[in-house]
């Protein structure tokens, strides 16, 4: 996914501002780098280079700190978050048959963010919710015991929420 | 009073004096808790406080709420505690707001306690039986979640007022000797999952060279299906603190790290707040209750790698590396955080720190076996009825948890196997189920304690896809490092892929053997070494299911979607019920000339849905293994 230059000016300005707060110690790498996730949403390789710098690292160590991890993406996330878990007890409950059909319904692949960027969809290992099993975490927020109908009713009210919002916004204005 | 005649004691006193005022306060009128950790709050918690809050208000109505940490009866999610001067507090569960309107409506405001809603009651009384009273209750034995559940994890008051920093507030005078004598004495053992004895780890560090030292607590808690630790820092993140303090004091440390897992934001948040309130309190932070203590504590956000569990790893992600093992020795205990001496401990290992300095090593040992001493705390999930967290003396049976704690297996089916120690444990079959829980009869059985998370599995799981789920997850864990595990892990995921997928070979059981000895002796963390377990376990145990999938095509527990198909009974359907057809996502379900429902197979994408959809009175659609099977069924 190719970076606009607004996305890059973004990603310079925000990744400076953050380090301004932070030492050059190499103990606070890696908080930085979710610091930075935290405003961005992911981390772009413009960040990575100027988090190099501060730290007087190669570049490369910061990439390889990204990719090693899980929790940082490397391309921009979906205005909506879309997180399905795979723990046991999700996967036995039917985890993989719930992501199929938030794939199938986004058409977009695990990893992947739509054309219009505004779902986003990946796996996560487990968020410890293991009894409501499965589990569908959308922007932080719960969902639990998921079907594939729950899906197109989960996908149906943000469509819905949008319309709403669009149209009040053509009030406003 | 002048700073010399206080002494600590009379400090913690006077703090004890303020939390029991608010404490006591609290229960002076109705008191309502909502259990409000991450599972509760799934299953509706937030909303429920909302509807009390405001029926309270609709009402005029003078009562508490409070947000309190989790039971452990997740199943139950959301739960509700009411506590009504002259009542014994009575615990509600599945709680609606319709049901939270009408408690407010007839127990607070009324006097009627709905006891047709009420799970148990938390005090015996003449007419709700307790917790106690029933099975769970009388396998459980709570020490670490004595108060989850039961206290504001967001209000130091309501720990302290339970007994809590009254540990510490012995310790900070005492020598850090005494404590690790303590400690070793009890017989404690890491919680982690190795349960390598925890005043041995002290001890070294506390003997080993250097002036800066550092205490770690590991909360990066990572297998799948796991959620103790979650709900410990949830619920009660005091405990977990003062057992870190005094982790430092023995060893004599002065700063600390709790490492929390970035995918638990609820837990990191709560942890926070609770160091602050322990800094405001004096009970952490410069001179800890006027003594020469001193303690800063730190919260480090794990960025999801399920390898820097491992204690070396956990290292050099906080030195800001890719969390790869390193060889051991030197153990951290000796050389760890910047080349300083640092013990690690898991949550668990650290809440029954303060039990044990309060009441003594001998106490400690009442429970469990001799060998492993203490509890242990389970997470029980998967298809059991009650799921949940479990606190149960070690030594006790495998089915006393299943059956007695989890009340059997869910919807009448057969139990086939339990999961024990997540990725790096193993499958047990019926035959073990009077198999004692402890550190070294599990490891004997081919199974391992490993963190605590014990899913369930009835007979409509597929042994080789559990083998495959787990293997999946390591091998996309492994740090990469070693060649076994890189790979090695790679070779085996393949062959139980192909297998899963139709396409097994009668000579792959043979490798994955061979595979699986060489990838335990090939690799340095415990991640490799106990990788190949779960495969190793099913193969024990369950060769038969790995079997039917390579010879005869069939997969019993019909789970693998290659080797199932969907079925309508045409006896069974109900011709003028469209349920099925409203719920298939791609629209493959027709009806026939007889207006009975059929599934166009070409189209069925095997979701699911239309088995959940189609009414239990019918139950006309079934899973046939193999497929093929469908055609002989419609043509025959």
């Amino acid at each position: 996914m190719k970076l606009t230059d607004e996305e890059k000016k973004i990603a310079v300005e925000t990744s400076q501002r953050i380090l301004a707060d932070y030492t050059s110690n190499k103990g606070v790498l890696i908080p930085v780098l979710q610091h930075i996730q935290k405003e961005l949403g992911y981390v772009p390789p413009p960040a990575m280079e100027i988090v190099a710098t501060h730290f007087d690292i190669p570049k490369v160590d910061v990439y390889s700190i990204v990719t090693f991890y899980n929790q940082f993406r490397l391309t921009p996330p979906g205005k909506n978050q879309i997180k399905v878990c795979m723990g046991t007890a999700c996967h036995m409950r039917g985890g993989t048959i719930i992501m199929d059909s938030w794939k199938r319904r986004l058409e977009i692949d695990c990893g992947e963010t739509t054309e219009d960027r505004e779902f986003s969809l990946e796996r996560v290992a487990c968020v410890g919710c293991c009894t409501q099993a499965p589990v569908t975490v959308i922007n932080e927020e719960i969902h639990p015991k998921v079907t594939p109908t729950r899906v197109d009713g989960l996908l149906l009210s943000y469509q819905l929420d949008k319309d709403k919002e669009a149209k009040k916004a053509g009030e406003d204005n | 009073m002048n700073s010399t005649s206080t002494t600590y004691a009379a400090k913690f006193e006077q703090l004890k004096e303020q939390s029991e005022a608010c404490w006591n306060a609290l229960k002076e009128k109705p008191l309502i808790m909502v259990g409000a950790a991450t599972c509760g709050r799934a299953a509706g918690a937030l909303e429920i406080i909302e509807t009390f809050k405001n029926e309270l208000a609709n009402r005029q109505i003078d009562a508490n709420v409070i947000e309190v940490g989790c039971m452990g009866h997740c199943y139950a999610e959301p739960m509700v505690i009411i506590q009504k001067p002259g009542h014994s507090a009575i615990c509600y569960g599945y709680v609606s707001e319709g049901l939270a309107s009408m408690l407010v409506r007839e127990f607070v405001a009324g006097d009627d306690p709905c006891i047709e809603f009420a799970l148990a009651a938390l005090e015996i009384n003449d007419f709700i039986p307790t917790f106690e009273d029933f099975p769970r209750g009388m396998v459980e034995k709570k020490i670490v979640m004595e108060h989850c559940g039961l206290i504001n994890p967001e209000d130091i008051r309501h720990y302290i007022a339970n007994g809590g920093y009254e540990a510490l507030a012995q310790a900070v005078h005492k020598p850090g000797n005494e404590i690790i004598s303590t400690i070793k004495s009890s017989g404690l053992r890491g919680r982690g999952g190795a349960g390598f004895p925890t005043g041995i780890k002290w001890e070294t560090c506390r003997r080993a060279k250097g002036e800066t030292k550092y205490v770690i607590c590991n909360a990066d808690e990572g297998d799948p299906g796991a959620f103790m630790d979650r709900t410990i820092l949830e619920s009660n993140p005091h405990q977990v603190l003062e057992g870190l303090a005094l982790a430092a004091r023995a060893v004599g440390a002065t700063k600390g790290y709790i490492y929390i897992r970035a995918e638990y934001p609820l837990a990191v948040k709560r942890i926070e707040t609770a160091i602050t309130q322990a800094k405001e309190a004096g009970l952490l932070g410069n001179s800890i209750l006027g003594s020469d203590f001193d303690l800063e504590l730190e919260v480090f956000q794990g960025s999801g790698a399920f390898v820097c569990g491992e204690e070396s790893a956990l290292i050099a992600s906080m030195e800001g590396e890719p969390g790869i093992p390193r060889h051991r020795p030197p153990f951290p205990a000796e050389s760890g955080l910047w080349g300083n001496p640092t013990v690690i401990n898991n949550v668990k290992t650290l809440s029954y720190i303060p039990h044990i300095v309060r009441k003594g090593a001998d106490w400690f040992k009442e429970t469990g076996t001799p060998d492993s001493p203490g509890t242990a705390i389970f997470a029980l999930a998967g298809k059991v009825i009650n799921t949940g967290l479990a606190e149960v003396p070690m030594g006790t049976t495998l089915s006393q948890i299943i059956y007695d704690v989890g009340s059997g297996i869910d919807g009448g089916k057969q139990f086939k196997a339990v999961q024990i120690g997540g990725p790096s444990g193993g499958c047990l079959p019926e035959t073990f189920l009077d198999t004692p829980i402890d550190f070294d009869s599990l490891r004997q059985a081919g199974a391992m304690m490993g963190s605590g998370g014990m899913v369930v599995m009835d007979e409509d799981d597929c042994m080789v896809e559990i083998a495959r789920y787990f293997l999946d997850f390591t091998q996309k864990e492994s740090c990469g490092k070693c060649t076994f595990c890189r790979l090695g892990t790679k070779q085996m995921l393949d062959i139980l892929e192909r297998i899963t997928k139709r396409q097994g070979k009668p000579e792959d059981i043979d490798t994955l053997f061979y595979l699986a000895e060489n990838v335990k002796i090939g690799s340095l963390c415990n991640l490799g070494k106990t990788a190949p377990n779960p495969v190793l376990s099913t193969l024990r145990h369950f060769r038969d299911e790995y079997q039917a999938h390579i010879d005869e095509g069939r997969c019993p527990g019909l789970m693998c979607m290659d080797f199932i198909a969907y079925y309508i009974l045409p006896d069974k359907c109900e011709r003028s019920c469209d349920a099925c057809v409203g719920s298939c996502p791609v629209e493959s379900i027709f009806s026939n000339e007889d207006r009975i429902k059929v599934i166009d197979q070409e189209k069925c994408v095997k979701c699911n849905s239309c088995m959940d959809a189609c009414p239990p009175q019918y139950s006309a659609i079934v899973k046939l293994s193999p497929p093929e099977l469908v055609k002989e069924r419609e043509n025959g």
